[in-house]
């Protein structure tokens, strides 16, 4: 059985266990483990948007003109996609800036304008407090519903409830209860409310379960699903016509995409969504998940929408019953007392979630932006002078708490079931879409003025005002009908619901058009026709460009003046209390590798800026910037100084890209330039050793004939055989001296590229030939054997034949030379082998040792001990012979082992095209390769 | 900056995407009498097309870097 008192215990617990719930979060929160930094507790938060007006009224528009409820959703649902954009900015900003609320942020684009933010408070109230009677009203309703169990009675034909027994009024005061206690615990720079945001992820999560749970309960319960239950509304007429609603309404798609953009506007600009999308935001991360999870949240809770309503239509079909308490009825007609008790709780919890956050977002504003401004321009008050602010700060959130909830319970207690309550959600939505121009413009157009801002604003808002507003209150009967039959003053132009004639819309798409219209227009033109002042377009740039200046430094570039530590700390105290301040400051100087306090940490601008984001978070950007004005000595910006600084910004971004280039480039030519130097140095190392060998080689030959010719010159009795003798010895040291320098010369001519090179088609069998005949002698003087091994025919090769016959005559002569003594054997042969032909010259001498190969192809180097034995040559031989033939393509290398001779062997690379002619021709070791 | 940049555009055609499948005359087409297994077809279209941006949204949101 329920009974009232069940209910209303049922209803106390779960409030209660809403306290717990927040209590429990931010004690966890004091303790540093926050239990809604999560993407999905964030997500779930931020389904507030979905009130006790989406739980009931859905269906109740469901049941009057179908799908046409599902704008309210699906537009939040694009929106969404674009956060990714716009909401990623103004969380930025707004947490860079301290920004606490909508009022804070606008006012704060605008030049921290209180002007602004006061107006837009006032919008802010005037356009919601209905919206939170009417949650009021839907928990009062639902609760009398629910107490005429088993019988199903509609509201207002129950009467007048006692005070005592107002279920309104109760709800009221607990919720005041709990936004005070969960929302104005302390002071909190970031004012973010952890306790507070636990509490409505669950009731988020409360409201999507008890719809759900009616919507299985019609569909599959009462009905056999969607099949049945569609099959059997399209039975009755008037059902059937509402499947296909858009048909034949006048302006039917037009108001679809009104009450589209309508919505769009709503998700992100309704005080409630701002609050907890952005300033109880914890992580910008989280944006991510939300982006999905959200719009997946929507969908769920509206897939039974549609069956419900169509579900109370068959049920109730003599209108007796409101559609709009479909979802609570349908389980009472069907008898499921447990079903009714959730549905109620799910409308309470997805009612009181809209209150709380509604309420915190709007009491704030109230504060920071209404409140405050003035109370610290009236100097009677000397507020200056007052050492702690704390308490009077939270006093006035709290009296705005409380004053916001007896508004609304008053207005519901009057409007009762005027149509002034009842259609007041999407007049709500419009009221809020104003803030749009002001906030979207500002975040991505610098050219936003204030006085455009503020003319938008009030356009749109008297629009919405006269089309909206002023419909809704005569309808209500408080003013005469003729009003909206003839327009004022009988001039029909006017009507409010047909403004300048515009007639065939809903009265929700007629006031867009003509609010936004005004709102855009007048936001555009006033900003065109007048250039921002100097806070403007700070604020502006501090805005529009947020993501190019990181950090909080952003806004302290436009600060000049002095200021003193002290001062800005007594500030910050004032209205933080000291512990907060201390925190503050510590942090600041931390950031600075300084202690805090530390006579080193300098009031410079960025101290200034500091102090006065951190007292924005608590007092609005407006009020902060008289605070802090108030105790420092600011020198006034002209608009030129502040256009000098942005200008100079860009271009020291222009410039240090460049730098950035420049400096890269200049590292690539340090590198290079380091490389050159270390090769220049390894040559010129060589060159010194080069000049050195050569004189010394040079200073043997000369140093004997000098000897000689010395002794022949002192002793004229020198007998002739010796004589001859040493002119001989003189001869010979004369023509290595020749043969040196002609080597030494050679090789610079090599080693410089400047040797001619007389290229032509040589055959290696001719070279051999040829060397052989001019070595025959030297062969035959030292009794060598030599063997000689050719191909028939082999492939010409491109070089210079002199030089072919010089490396020739090198490798024979040292053969010759290292050959063994007594039964020397020389054996010279010439393979192809792929496309070059090899020559090697083997002799049958005392061999390299493997430590000496590589070096006897350097210069001037003679295997050896240049002590005992007499140098056989220059030592240039084979390096020029190497020089040659890598000239040509070839490789020049030895083999060889100790006490076994050596073979020096070089290739030479095939011409192609003699190789071509060549290959039909076949030579004998080709063919047996 | 990038990376943001080339997900912030996916967003906006995603929401592009939106406007043009809930708006005349998309919309117009499925306006029509007649069911999709036992549901009104406006409104099994009107739940798919919702699901599927919100399914592109999921790619978008987890995949792109």
């Amino acid at each position: 059985m329920l009974h009232g008192t069940a209910i209303i215990f049922t209803s106390f617990a779960y409030l209660g266990l809403l306290f717990a719930i927040a209590y429990f979060a931010d004690k966890r929160a004091d303790a540093g483990r926050s239990v809604i930094a999560s993407p999905y507790i964030y997500s779930l938060s931020l389904a507030v948007y979905a009130t006790a007006w989406t739980f009931y009224g859905s269906v109740g528009r469901a049941a009057s003109d179908g799908i046409g409820f599902l704008p309210i959703y699906i537009g939040p649902t694009l929106m969404i996609a674009l956060w990714w954009v716009v909401l990623r900015k103004i969380l930025r900003i707004s947490k860079q800036n301290r920004i606490t609320s909508l009022a804070d942020f606008i006012a704060s684009r605008y030049g921290k304008s209180a002007l602004l933010g006061g107006l837009v408070t006032i919008i802010a109230i005037i356009g919601i407090l209905p919206y939170i009677s009417l949650q009021l009203k839907a928990v009062s309703n639902s609760f009398t519903i629910l107490v005429q169990y088993p019988e199903i009675i509609m509201p207002i034909t129950v009467g007048e409830t006692p005070a005592r027994e107002d279920t309104a009024l109760w709800v009221a005061m607990i919720l005041a209860a709990f936004t005070i206690a969960f929302g104005t615990r302390h002071l909190d720079v970031a004012e973010h409310h952890q306790g507070m945001v636990a509490a409505i992820a669950f009731e988020s999560l409360v409201k999507l379960l008890a719809f759900l749970a009616v919507g299985v309960f019609v569909t599959f319960g009462i009905y056999n699903g969607f099949g049945d239950l569609f099959a059997r509304a399209a039975a009755v007429p008037k059902l059937r016509a509402m499947m296909t609603p858009l048909e034949g309404v006048a302006g039917g798609y037009a108001n679809w995409v009104w009450l589209t953009i309508l919505s769009m506007m709503a998700i992100m600009f309704l005080p409630r969504q701002f609050q907890v999308a952005v300033v109880e935001n914890v992580d910008e991360k989280h944006l991510s998940k939300a982006i999905w999870l959200f719009p997946v949240y929507m969908l769920a809770i509206n897939i039974f929408v549609l069956p419900i309503a169509f579900g109370g239509l068959l049920r109730f079909p003599d209108g007796t019953v409101d559609a709009d308490t479909f979802v609570l009825t349908l389980p009472m007609a069907e008898k499921h007392e447990l079903l009714a008790l959730l549905v109620f709780i799910g409308g309470l919890s997805a009612a009181t979630g809209m209150i709380i956050v509604e309420t915190i977002a709007l009491s704030t504003m109230v504060c920071n932006d209404l409140v405050m401004p003035v109370l610290l321009r009236l100097r009677g008050l000397r507020l200056n002078e007052r050492p702690d602010l704390t308490r009077l700060l939270l006093g006035i959130r709290r009296g705005a708490i409380v004053l916001i909830l007896i508004l609304g319970y008053l207005y519901f207690r009057l409007a009762g079931e005027a149509y002034a309550l009842v259609s007041i959600g999407l007049i709500s939505f419009a009221a809020v879409a104003q803030f749009a121009p002001a906030i979207l413009g500002g975040i991505f157009w610098k050219g936003g003025t204030r006085a455009g801002a503020l003319w938008g604003l009030s356009a749109g808002f008297g629009i919405w005002l006269y089309t909206l507003l002023l419909p809704a209150i005569a309808r209500s009967g408080w003013l005469p009908g003729s009003l909206l039959d003839d327009g004022p003053f009988g001039i029909a132009l006017l009507r409010p619901l047909q403004l300048f004639g515009l007639a065939g819309l809903d009265s929700i798409s007629h006031a867009m058009i003509w609010s936004m219209i005004a709102n855009v227009g007048a936001y555009i033109l006033v900003s065109l026709s007048a250039s921002p002042n100097a806070d403007e377009h700070r604020q502006a740039s501090v805005f529009v460009d947020v993501f190019r200046h990181t950090g909080e430094a952003g806004g302290a570039r436009f600060w000049r003046g002095t200021a003193s530590v002290p001062d800005l700390y007594s500030l910050l105290a004032r209205f933080l209390g000291t512990a907060a301040a201390d925190g503050a400051f510590v942090e600041y100087a931390s950031a600075k590798g300084l202690a805090w306090p530390d006579p080193a940490l300098l009031a410079d601008a960025g101290l200034v800026h500091y102090v006065e984001v951190q007292l924005a978070g608590a007092i609005g950007g407006a009020s902060a910037r008289i605070m802090v004005a108030s105790v420092v000595k600011e020198e006034t910006l002209t608009i030129e100084e502040v256009r000098d600084i942005l200008d100079e910004a860009s271009q020291v971004v222009v410039y240090s890209h460049r730098l950035e280039q420049k400096s890269h480039e200049l590292e690539a030519a340090t590198a290079e330039l380091r490389e050159a130097n270390e090769r220049l140095k390894e040559l010129d190392r060589l060159k010194d050793d080069f000049v050195s060998t050569v004189t010394h080689e040079l200073r043997t030959p000369l140093t004997s004939i000098r000897a000689f010719t010395e002794i022949l010159l002192d002793d004229p009795e020198v007998e002739l055989g010796q004589r001859k003798k040493f002119l001989g010895i003189i001869t010979k040291e004369t023509e290595r001296l020749t043969r040196l320098i002609n080597q030494v010369l050679d090789l610079a001519k090599i080693e410089s590229g400047n040797a001619e090179w007389a290229e032509t088609d040589v055959d290696l069998k001719d070279v051999i030939s040829d060397t052989l005949g001019a070595m025959g002698q030297v062969f035959k003087e030292r009794n060598i054997e030599v063997a000689v091994h050719l191909p028939d025919k082999v492939p010409l090769v491109t070089a210079d034949l002199d030089r072919m016959i010089q490396v020739m005559l090198n490798l024979l002569s040292n053969a010759a030379k290292f050959c063994d003594a007594g039964n020397g054997r020389v054996e010279i042969s010439l393979v192809e082998r792929g496309a070059s032909l090899q020559v090697d010259v083997r002799d049958n001498g005392r061999g390299i040792s493997p430590e000496h190969q590589t070096e006897i192809f350097s210069k001037f180097h003679q295997v050896g001990d240049t002590l005992t034995d007499k140098p056989h040559g220059s030592g240039l031989g084979l390096h020029i012979s190497r020089q040659i033939i890598e000239h040509f393509g070839g490789r020049l290398w030895v083999e060889s082992d100790l006490g076994c001779g050596a073979c020096f062997s070089f290739t030479v690379p095939t011409r192609v095209s003699a190789r071509a002619g060549y290959t039909s021709v076949p030579s004998p070791i080709g063919a047996s390769e | 900056m990038s990376e943001f940049q080339s997900k912030g555009q996916r967003f906006v055609a995603l929401c592009m995407l939106g406007l043009v499948l809930f708006n005349y005359p998309i919309l117009a087409l499925f306006n029509v009498s007649g069911t999709v297994l036992g549901v009104p077809v406006l409104y099994a279209y009107l739940f798919v097309a919702w699901a599927a941006l919100i399914a592109l949204m999921v790619i978008v949101a987890e995949t792109v870097d």
